[in-house]
């Protein structure tokens, strides 16, 4: 029996149009010859599968269509809370978190934690996270872009549906590994506000895998992701260190990063020792960073790292603001206290000081990753 | 466990309203617990954004079960879609590790786990076919929709998308048919 017959015949089969002769005679074919039966069984099953798509596609649209009018009804509000009520609602949704901390110095953090929250979606404001939103017309576009390079490598690949599922993100950040043994990746606590779903990690080769975040302050802005995902390869220890204490003033640095699909070098310098209004979570750096660049690794001369790109700036050329590497060491102990995350552990085995920044960055740029998600 | 649903007239008919896809249905059920999950969201770390998200996925997962062949509620549908929306939101807080208060205050919670896992299985394989149609493209997406979901008849098909005929057409769904089958099938057995 060609495949279309018998396609034919499934359908009319579960659509009970067959005659009694058609169907005994049916049923005879398929008991004789069980390779046939297997596909009429597999065609069954995907034809209710198909059934079952198209009524949950219906109800779908119908539970949209009510929304929408009773959206406008103003039963359903699905506004954005402005103004005096998203600090309440901010403080609401931090209070918790913010509560562990209670002491002066706890209170004070509220306040610019709020700040900073309500700041981060206020354009007007003078802080701007360098996180990247992804619109959908870029998205089509990388999508495009990501499909032509697959295509490319197919040749090797044994089979295009066998790739992995790519995911499609909301918005590029930046990260990097900061335990190669156990892969623990550190980016900002911003960039995660979009990963309503998933959260990934894609490397320079446009490998993607997936990530849980284990930690996340909205105060110094911070996040630690466990890559979770098994196809991850596990990778030398680490080629930095990371520095104590504060980075010196007048510091050369240099910091790699994804404002676009690929990596990133920038280069700078130390310009202050304290960030926005004197914040002391974060120092201030005289470089030009991106939308995208957000949770970047800056590491100087001799290799250490000294901080984490955070924001910058909008009104003024060049001023970007990076977290302090004393906040790691104390993230770190944090997530030390999780019980399915105690052996987190900085475990470099630094290689980058005395050589020429070319070779830096080639050791380097493997433990750098785009954050991306949805 | 399964959750069971009492037999209140009027919630069966509303669940037997969902089932057949009507918007009256789907409406009342909004009008009368809308609020009531906008609420547990709210006092729980949430924004109104989320409680619309949640509540949809919440009638999704009534719709399911109202679709199901061996479906009872042995408790209020108010309690069922309360216990429903409440695992969902729970869920996507710990996803984005916010931390809420889970306050179960009064409400009873019916058991919905076995429910859930059902709904995640389903959403899983409604995304597969999904991903599958948008892959076929042109003309086999419209021509299949047509078909499969808009059940119109092959002859207004043909009509339609210009084939001389209700044979040829039926012809040019096969092969697509068999496209989709294929796309679909190379995800489905990837998935765990």
């Amino acid at each position: 029996m060609e495949d279309t017959l018998l396609i034919d015949a499934a359908e009319r089969y579960i659509k009970g149009e067959m005659s009694p002769e058609e169907m005994t005679y049916f049923e005879e074919i398929r008991k004789n010859n069980p390779e046939l039966d297997q596909a009429v069984v597999e065609h069954i099953f995907f034809l209710n599968e198909l059934e079952k798509f198209s009524e949950g596609k219906k109800f779908r649209h119908q539970l949209h269509e009510t929304a929408a009018k009773l959206s406008d009804e103003g039963l359903i509000s699905k506004s954005k809370i402005e103004g005096k009520a998203k600090l309440v609602y901010f403080w609401n949704r931090y209070k918790r978190t913010v509560a562990v901390a209670a002491s002066i110095a706890g209170l004070v953090s509220i306040l610019s934690a709020s700040i900073i929250s309500s700041l981060n979606r206020d354009k007007e404001s003078n802080i701007q996270p360098l996180v990247k939103q992804i619109n959908e017309q870029d998205a089509k576009y990388r999508k495009l872009e990501k499909q032509i390079g697959q295509i490319k490598t197919a040749t090797i690949e044994t089979d295009a549906a066998a790739v992995k599922q790519r995911v499609e993100s909301k918005f590029q950040a930046t990260g990097f590994l900061i335990d190669a043994t156990n892969n623990y990746i550190v980016t900002n606590a911003h960039v995660l506000k979009e990963a309503r779903n998933k959260l990934i990690i894609e490397n320079n080769k446009g490998e993607q895998f997936l990530t849980q975040s284990v930690y996340v302050n909205t105060q110094n802005d911070l996040a630690i992701l466990k890559v979770i995902d098994a196809d991850f390869k596990k990778l030398p220890p680490l080629p930095f260190s990371i520095k104590k204490s504060n980075a010196d003033l007048g510091e050369q640095v240099f910091m790699l990063g994804f404002p676009k699909e690929e990596i990133v070098y920038g280069e700078g310098y130390i310009s202050a020792q304290n960030g926005y209004e004197m914040d002391t979570i974060y120092c201030q750096l005289n470089t030009s960073a991106n939308e995208g660049n957000s949770g970047s690794p800056v590491i100087n001369k001799q290799g250490e790292l000294v901080g984490v790109i955070s924001s910058k700036e909008s009104n003024a050329q060049g001023v970007v603001f990076a977290i302090k590497t004393s906040h790691i060491f104390r993230a770190i102990e944090e997530v030390k206290k999780q019980p399915g995350n105690n052996l987190i552990k900085v475990n470099s085995k630094p290689t980058l000081k005395g050589n020429d920044r070319v070779s830096q960055i080639k050791k380097l740029q493997d433990y750098v990753f785009m954050i991306k998600g949805n | 466990m399964h959750a069971q649903v009492n037999r209140s007239a009027s919630d069966i008919a509303l669940l037997e309203g969902l089932a057949r896809n009507e918007k009256d249905a789907i409406e009342k059920i909004y009008r009368d617990h809308y609020h009531m999950i906008l609420h547990m969201i709210m006092i729980n770390n949430g924004n109104p954004d989320d409680a619309a998200d949640v509540f949809q996925e919440g009638m999704i997962v009534l719709f399911e079960k109202s679709k199901s062949k061996d479906f009872e509620l042995n408790c209020q549908l108010k309690t069922y879609l309360y216990s429903v929306c409440r695992r969902l939101w729970l869920k996507k807080l710990n996803q984005q590790q916010r931390f809420g208060r889970q306050t179960d205050d009064l409400e009873q919670i019916a058991p919905v786990e076995e429910d859930m896992e059902v709904h995640e299985k389903r959403q899983q394989e409604f995304n597969i076919m999904e991903n599958a149609l948008q892959k076929i493209g042109e003309p086999c997406k419209s021509l299949l929709e047509a078909y499969y979901l808009q059940k119109k008849h092959m002859q207004q098909i043909a009509e339609e998308f210009s084939y001389t005929n209700a044979d040829n057409a039926k012809t040019q769904k096969y092969k697509c048919l068999v496209r989709l089958k294929k796309l679909f099938f190379a995800q489905y057995k990837n998935t765990p």
